[in-house]
């Protein structure tokens, strides 16, 4: 393999990484204080997608107009799913929250079928041409986009993580995540706080969402499924819980998928069982993952 | 309790009874409709072929709605893209609705779960675009107005060589999907059998987006082409990726192309894509009676649509059923089956339709090609 | 209520349920018999998995891998070697697997063996992880299967899959395969054994502490589910014919954990329960995708309606009925008969 090829395939895998790491986020955050696996967090990343494309071709808001009331949407869609679907549940089995979330997906997916048809829909209107030309630099192709979508992902991250460990709600949420009785006790109001991680998950789902979007030209009602499953294993492989843990697992993960393919791609048909025996792997060397702090189960 | 056993008893054989009285007839010759059942996936991940091909089934209702004297019920069922839908729908097709033939279906693994239960119960089938070989395969029931993909791959291997002077391709393959392993291994097949060479084939899985590690090696291999039997959605994608990569080969792909979204999604990268496809477009030159038929009667109750070789197979797959039962003067599906294997010649919108032993359709392969953000027909192919 | 009188009624129970299969058989249309099947075989799916996570605690996800197992060597063993040899288009089928054959029950029950091997292998090493961790694992064994059969095209036609499979998977069989299930479950439940699992579940440390090699019993129950799972695998596909590596994907297992939970988890009659319904509301609920008449009016069908009303009343019954339809609740006998008792002295 050439050195050009090699870094090709570095940008490649950037990008992808990123943006199962932001997806990641989302998992990881509601697990951490709910330890509750959100499979709709998929369908949430779908339904920002369809918000971002609709804002662009029915409502001809402008690019920066429509990602911002995309992610503020997304956030609402997220908090409204907790209060309806999850809250209820809270000192219920956590084996009922985790049908509801699965419920809550199967909804999702269906009514944008309903809504928009399983059709899949171009994502063109919405690509900036300023991100999508394609730069040469010797060999090396790099669309703008390869360099803007990691980029962003790092700063949103950078944001969370100072949200996190320098803001009142970002205490009260590591709090939670330890402890939510004791936290309650201490006056704090959890389940804002709560909605609080939801809005912010799905936050960043939408602004993966959109990204990938932009990457990927194409959406339909099943496209969460796929990617959130991805970002799933990524949050588990960076220890389920830490928000940096799932953007390195996420960069891993997409470091993993596009170097199998290119050190070994007559194995290319495997890609999928190697992200699973890697993830394996580490929950047996380290059963919480790379950045898992000891959880105490609370079957 | 013993009381509440002899109840339950006593429910359990009267239900039992009430439907044992119902009477368990097949179609009848003699009942005074002709039931023609069509199952197709209008939900779901194929819903957008069939969608075009129900447009053509309608299409060919409205021309058609009376054969032998006594008028046809079209019943339409979604098969959802799933295949234990389209078994189930084939299952209501038969048992409830009580069809005399069936329409369907887009995409291969549909079809033969139906043709499955279409099979067990005598009820004759005629598959639209389903083209894997297994379809018809050892089955006395199921036809279809497609050709199959060891021809189509054939076909486009044949392009690849002719008129893209190939000497070298490249297969990037959706391995999760039968229709897209089976038409990149009949490609490479007659392929390298004439003198081509495959310099790499590569596999992704359904649901994957992301296909920058495989297009990077593929570009590295420089292939003169590069062959893509995948969906039309996931095609799309793997174009804009190639050429942002900076991807300089012809790209080639199968029938699964040929819809409109294709453009939409991969814009300006889809420029000079070319696919195979069943031999039948709008604005194709010489075009013969039945296509010129066809192309005007579209315009008339499609105002908004353009016609296309999809919905030109499913009028086909409807056409050929009523042809049969003219033929054979009845409408048993006994003498349906019988005439449907005895197809000569028959006149479709996807050209001259001959049934061959094997219960698929001898025909010629379309080649159309992507010009100027529009798909233009480019020319017939018999592969050798 | 003695044991002779229980067995009377039991075996009572059996052949009114024989000929109920029996006229069903007979008079229904295909597509009834057909539901009536699948209940059969999502109820040995449901039961099987309350086994390992309902009454032993282990959160399991694997189950659409030990189905694929049971169902690939199901298939593979009663496929005539000639058919094998037509389908097979892309690779020949290599050596042993294009001639070897055997009767459906053997058939069946070597399917069972081989997922229960697989689930042996797989549980020796993962159930040291606890919780969600070891959903997660058994989850990725599942998929790294599906990914297995997917490429190894010269064994399992890769994702060709297997079509025209024989359909010996009558009522018959099903029911048979179903009732076996459950008495082998409700047996080994109400045996000692049960009691470990129960004391497991319920709290492992002291169950360790109380001398029981609860490593052992989890592996051996998490086996048996794993059995019955391809059982259920086998029959489903011999039932509906054809099998392909992606009818094996995670929301296979989505779906039979909804079963269990919804019926309500830990429960014998809630699997059966949650089987049944769930099987007959999404059979039933079809009706609203099809055009209805009303008079000369007509309401077109919504594609995608019948999910999307599916997924409300799932969700429905989960945030009302948090323990499922049956709760905790088990059928028995001697509960009916106090039940009967308490109306009658009520009148």
């Amino acid at each position: 393999m050439s050195f050009a090829m090699f870094i090709q395939h570095v940008f490649n895998a950037l990008s992808l990484g990123s943006l199962y790491g932001l997806i990641a986020i989302g998992y990881t955050m509601v697990y951490g204080i709910l330890r509750l696996i959100n499979f709709a967090h998929g369908d949430i990343f779908m339904v920002s997608t369809y918000i971002v494309l609709f804002c662009v071709t029915l409502f001809h808001l402008p690019w920066g107009v429509a990602v911002l009331v995309t992610i503020a949407g997304t956030a609402l869609f997220g908090v409204v799913i907790d209060r309806i679907a999850y809250r209820p549940l809270r000192s219920a089995p956590r084996i009922s929250a985790l049908i509801s979330a699965i419920g809550v997906s199967f909804f999702i997916e269906n009514i944008c079928i309903v809504l928009f048809t399983g059709v899949p829909r171009s994502m063109d209107s919405v690509r900036n041409e300023l991100l999508v030309r394609t730069i040469k630099l010797g060999s090396v192709s790099i669309t703008p986009l390869a360099v803007f979508v990691p980029v962003c992902s790092f700063l949103l991250v950078a944001g969370l993580m100072w949200m996190l460990y320098k803001t009142k709600p970002g205490l009260a949420m590591r709090a939670i995540s330890k402890d939510i009785e004791t936290t309650r006790l201490m006056g704090v109001k959890v389940d804002s706080i709560i909605a609080l991680t939801f809005a912010i998950g799905s936050g960043l789902a939408a602004a993966a969402g959109i990204m990938w979007g932009m990457r990927y030209p194409q959406i339909n009602p099943f496209m969460g499924v796929m990617p959130g499953f991805k970002a799933f294993i990524a949050a588990v492989f960076g220890g389920i819980g830490s928000v940096q843990g799932a953007m390195a697992g996420g960069l891993i993960l997409g470091f993993v998928e596009i170097m199998i393919v290119a050190f070994f791609p007559e194995l290319s048909g495997y890609r999928d069982a190697f992200a699973f025996v890697l993830l394996i792997l580490v929950l047996f060397v380290r059963p919480t993952g790379l950045f898992g702090e000891e959880l105490e189960d609370k079957i | 309790m013993k009381k509440a056993l002899i109840a339950l008893a006593v429910i359990i054989i009267i239900c039992a009874g009430w439907f044992a009285m119902k009477p368990a007839s097949g179609p009848s010759a003699n009942a005074d409709t002709i039931k023609i059942g069509v199952y197709l996936p209008i939900t779901g991940g194929n819903a957008v072929g069939g969608g075009l091909e129900l447009d053509g089934v309608n299409l060919a209702y409205e021309e058609q709605k009376e054969v032998l004297g006594k008028k046809i019920e079209l019943i339409v069922v979604d098969n959802k893209s799933d295949k234990v839908e389209a078994a189930n729908a084939v299952k209501r097709l038969i048992s409830k609705e009580k069809v005399n033939a069936i329409v369907g279906t887009y995409g291969s693994s549909l079809a033969m779960a139906g043709g499955d239960v279409a099979e067990k119960n005598g009820i004759p089938m005629v598959g639209t675009s389903c083209t894997n070989p297994m379809v018809t395969q050892g089955k006395k029931y199921s036809f279809r107005v497609a050709f199959i993909d060891p021809f189509q791959g054939a076909g486009a291997s044949q392009y690849a060589l002719d008129e893209l002077k190939a000497k070298t391709a490249a297969c990037l393959i959706e391995v999760t999907t039968d229709y897209s392993v089976g038409l990149a291994s009949f490609f490479e097949d007659h392929f390298t059998k004439n003198g081509g060479k495959i310099v790499a084939k590569l596999n992704y899985q359904s649901g994957d987006q992301d296909f920058t590690a495989q297009l990077t090696e593929i570009i590295s291999k420089n292939p003169d082409v590069l062959y893509i039997p995948a969906n039309f959605a996931e095609a799309a994608i793997i174009m804009r990726q190639a050429r942002e990569l900076g991807a300089k080969f012809e790209i080639l792909g199968g029938d699964a192309t040929d819809n409109p979204e294709i453009v939409k999604i991969a814009g300006k990268a889809c420029e000079g894509y070319s696919f195979t496809t069943f031999a039948y477009a709008p604005e194709m030159p010489e075009m013969n009676e039945t296509q010129k038929a066809f192309t005007e009667s579209w315009k008339k109750l499609y105002k908004d649509k353009l016609p296309n070789a999809l919905a030109a197979c499913g009028y086909d797959a409807y056409s050929i059923i009523i042809d049969a039962i003219k033929r054979a003067g009845s409408a048993e599906p006994e003498k349906i089956q019988e005439a449907l294997a005895k197809t000569v010649d028959f006149p479709g919108v996807t050209g001259k339709t001959t049934i061959n032993a094997t219960h698929d359709a001898e025909k010629s392969i379309g080649i159309m090609r992507i010009v100027g953000g529009e798909r233009k027909f480019y020319k017939v192919v018999d592969p050798k | 209520m003695d044991r002779t009188k229980k067995l009377s009624l039991n075996l009572g129970c059996i052949t009114l349920l024989a000929a109920f299969l029996f006229l069903a058989d007979r008079c229904f249309d295909s597509y009834v018999v057909q539901v009536i099947n699948l209940i059969a075989v999502n109820a040995i799916l449901a039961v099987s998995l309350n086994l390992i996570y309902g009454f032993t605690g282990m959160f399991s996800l694997g189950h659409a891998g030990f189905m694929a197992i049971g169902a690939y060597v199901c298939a593979m063993l009663i496929l005539p070697a000639a058919q094998k040899q037509a389908m097979y288009i892309l690779k020949p089928c290599i050596w042993p697997f294009s001639v070897m054959h055997a009767p459906f029950f053997a058939a069946v029950l070597l399917g069972g063996f081989a997922a229960a091997l697989a689930g042996l292998l797989i549980a020796l090493p993962v159930l040291r992880l606890g919780g969600d961790y070891l959903g997660i694992a058994t989850l990725g064994f599942a998929e790294i299967i599906r990914v297995i059969f997917t490429n190894t095209t010269s064994i399992t036609n890769g994702s060709l899959g297997l079509k025209g499979i024989p359909a010996y998977a009558n009522l018959g069989w099903n029911y048979f395969w179903c009732i076996l299930t459950f008495y082998t479950i409700i047996k080994l439940l109400s045996s000692n054994f049960g009691n470990t699992l129960r004391a497991i579940r319920d709290d492992e440390v002291a169950a360790k502490a109380m001398g029981i090699n609860t490593y052992k019993a989890k592996a051996i129950s998490f086996a048996i589910g794993a059995f019955f799972a391809g059982v259920g695998g086998a029959l489903q596909g011999s039932l509906i014919t054809t099998i392909d590596p992606k009818m094996f994907n995670f929301q296979l297992t989505y779906n039979i954990l909804m079963f269990v939970v919804v019926g309500g988890l830990g429960s014998i009659t809630g699997s059966l329960a949650g089987a049944v319904i769930i099987t007959i509301l999404l059979e039933w609920l079809r009706f609203v995708e099809s055009t209805i008449y009303i008079g000369s009016f007509e309401i077109h069908g919504v594609p995608g309606m019948r999910m999307v009303i599916f997924s409300i009343i799932l969700l429905f019954i989960i945030l009302r009925k948090r323990e499922g339809i049956i709760g905790g609740y088990e059928f028995s006998w001697e509960s009916l008969y106090g039940f009967i008792n308490r109306k009658k002295e009520g009148k």
